[in-house]
């Protein structure tokens, strides 16, 4: 098919308001964390970094930051276990309920959070009676993280075939120094990609946070949702939105180079 | 020792593989699929109403109360309306995206696109919403600055700022399985149609919609399940508005099996939609 120009500029400018779409919001967070107007009516009225130097001094944005920086290194931790794990059976082996299994790993972040959410919270206080802590919030952050470790993992080995092993065990290698030398140096790049979209998903997580985290944690997403509405917040919680768009950029810089089975990191 | 301890492990194919299963099935099973199949159970408990508490008595009360009352079914309709409409708004805008990133733009423009698409996708959900927020705000707000000089108002925290926060929030999740879905298509499909003598929209129509339409069943899935579940966007920019998971938020501290029954709603609607699903073959493509 042979698109006309017209039909190719038409296209070139829907893809430029959709892009505008998807930036101007971001742009507005960023520019507001400089704007002395404690309101943030737009336009702003002129630029300061006062909020800036009193975000990076503030305790309890410090204290959210290491509470979810600490969730997201376990649940990721359990992840890449769990979901390499996984995909190691469900690529190499054939075994009954395998469809069952690969429809189980998904479950958790195709149901709603909130049902996720309150299933768990329910399970904790009800039936096995586990107070809620950075525990209860790393058991829920891993359900739904095993699936992204699972899905870059099982591309990786699909891809992999197993000729590389067989010929490595037909030299003499065993099973271990096989892995260690063939099977895990391969599969690395895609476990990297993988584990930085766990600690993704876990770093942003609020809504099954909520029901798992307690009145005594908060993290960072929490943090951000209870100062929300409180007017005097406004400005320290600007400064944390643009940290976390401008942050944003680095993973998406990192998988883009890393993993080559999909460009969307094994996110679908 | 090590080797032997290899050799034997190689002999034995379904030890290693109930090694490799045990862990990962016995979390998802117990920790997942046990706490859904209480929360399930719960459903059908009441609670006391002097002291609160769960009574695990089975009946269907609460049930017949979430069916009868028309403010549930109120909140019903509404939420799949709106997730309906963001489906909608998420596949007119993915659709173009997605064919200029796959088929016009060049190998190294393609790339650039694809990072400036999913961008967004790590950015904090929070943020997003609190962007359109200050996006939305009437008067004050960004969209009023802009749009107000040619006449277009912000709609103010409502229904409508729920379903552009929503669709602003799901849009990469349905521009990415259709921009997979039409690189995968071969141009020379296009190239014959466009032989044949099929216009443009004809070959659109005609040639490239059958084909990726599983990619847009795939996105609407995320957008589909994605909005059922929300109540943060509807507290944040939805003004009194409420949607299913509000309900569900708000029964959680005060009726634990109620909220449990409302559950139920999102959870049946997506098993009805993942076994449409699943009859047009998206599933495979995912």
């Amino acid at each position: 098919m042979t698109i006309s120009n017209r039909a190719k500029y038409a296209l070139m400018s829907l893809m430029g308001v959709g892009l505008a779409f998807i930036y101007v919001p971001l742009s507005v967070v960023v520019i507001n964390s400089f704007n002395s107007s404690r309101t943030f009516s737009w336009p702003p009225t002129s630029f300061t970094t006062e909020w800036w130097s009193k975000a990076i001094s503030n305790t309890g944005v410090r204290k959210a930051l290491s509470w979810s920086l600490a969730a997201g290194f376990s649940a990721t931790l359990i992840a890449l276990l769990l979901g390499t794990s996984l995909a190691f059976a469900v690529s190499r082996y054939n075994f009954f309920g395998k469809e069952i299994v690969s429809l189980l790993v998904v479950l958790p972040i195709s149901l709603p959070g909130v049902v996720t959410g309150i299933a768990l919270s329910n399970a904790f206080s009800q039936e096995i009676g586990l107070s809620t802590g950075l525990l209860t919030i790393v058991i829920g952050h891993a359900t739904f993280c095993i699936v992204v470790v699972y899905n870059n993992a099982l591309a990786r080995l699909r891809r992999m075939g197993t000729s590389l092993q067989e010929a490595s065990m037909d030299l003499g290698a065993n099973g271990i120094t096989t892995f260690r030398l063939i099977t895990l140096p391969n599969l690395a790049s895609a476990l990297f990609a993988g584990g930085l979209l766990a600690f993704g998903l876990s770093f942003d997580e609020i809504v099954v946070t909520t029901f798992t985290a307690g009145p005594g944690i908060q993290t960072l997403p929490i943090w951000i949702y209870n100062n929300l509405f409180r007017p005097n917040q406004a400005p320290i919680v600007n400064v944390v939105a643009a940290t976390l768009v401008v942050v944003s950029i680095i993973p998406i810089y990192l998988s883009q180079r890393l993993s080559q089975d999909s460009t969307s990191g094994g996110r679908f | 020792m090590k080797s032997s301890v290899a050799t034997w492990m190689h002999k034995r194919p379904k030890l290693r593989l109930a090694a490799l299963l045990a862990a990962p099935t016995l979390w998802l099973v117990v920790a997942y699929l046990g706490a859904l199949g209480a929360l399930l159970v719960t459903a059908f408990f009441t609670i006391d109403s002097f002291t609160g508490n769960v009574v695990a008595k089975f009946n269907l009360g609460n049930f017949h109360d979430m069916l009868t009352d028309p403010a549930y079914r109120n909140v019903v309709l509404r939420t799949l309306g709106i997730a309906i409409s963001v489906t909608i708004i998420c596949a007119v805008f993915a659709i173009p995206m997605a064919f200029f990133m796959a088929k016009i733009a060049n190998p190294r423009s393609q790339r650039i696109l694809v990072a400036l698409v999913l961008t967004p996708l790590w950015a904090s959900y929070l943020v997003k919403i609190y962007a359109w927020r200050t996006m939305l705000e009437p008067n004050t707000g960004v969209v009023d600055w802009i749009l107000g000089p040619i006449g277009i108002h912000s709609p103010g925290f409502g229904g409508p700022a729920i379903i552009i926060g929503l669709s602003y929030l799901w849009l990469p999740y349905m521009i990415l399985p259709i921009y997979a879905g039409l690189e995968r298509l071969p141009n020379s499909l296009l190239d014959a149609s466009g032989d044949l003598g099929a216009r443009n929209f004809y070959t659109f129509r005609r040639v490239i919609l059958p084909l990726i339409f599983p990619s847009l069943v795939a996105g609407s899935m995320f957008t589909f399940s994605l909005t059922l579940g929300d109540y943060i966007t509807a507290q944040i920019i939805g003004g009194k508005l409420q949607m299913l998971g509000n309900v569900v938020y708000q029964n959680f501290s005060i009726n634990l099996p109620f909220a449990a029954t409302i559950a139920t709603i999102p959870v049946a609607i997506m098993a009805i939609y993942l076994w449409l699903v699943r009859r047009t073959g998206a599933l495979a493509s995912l």
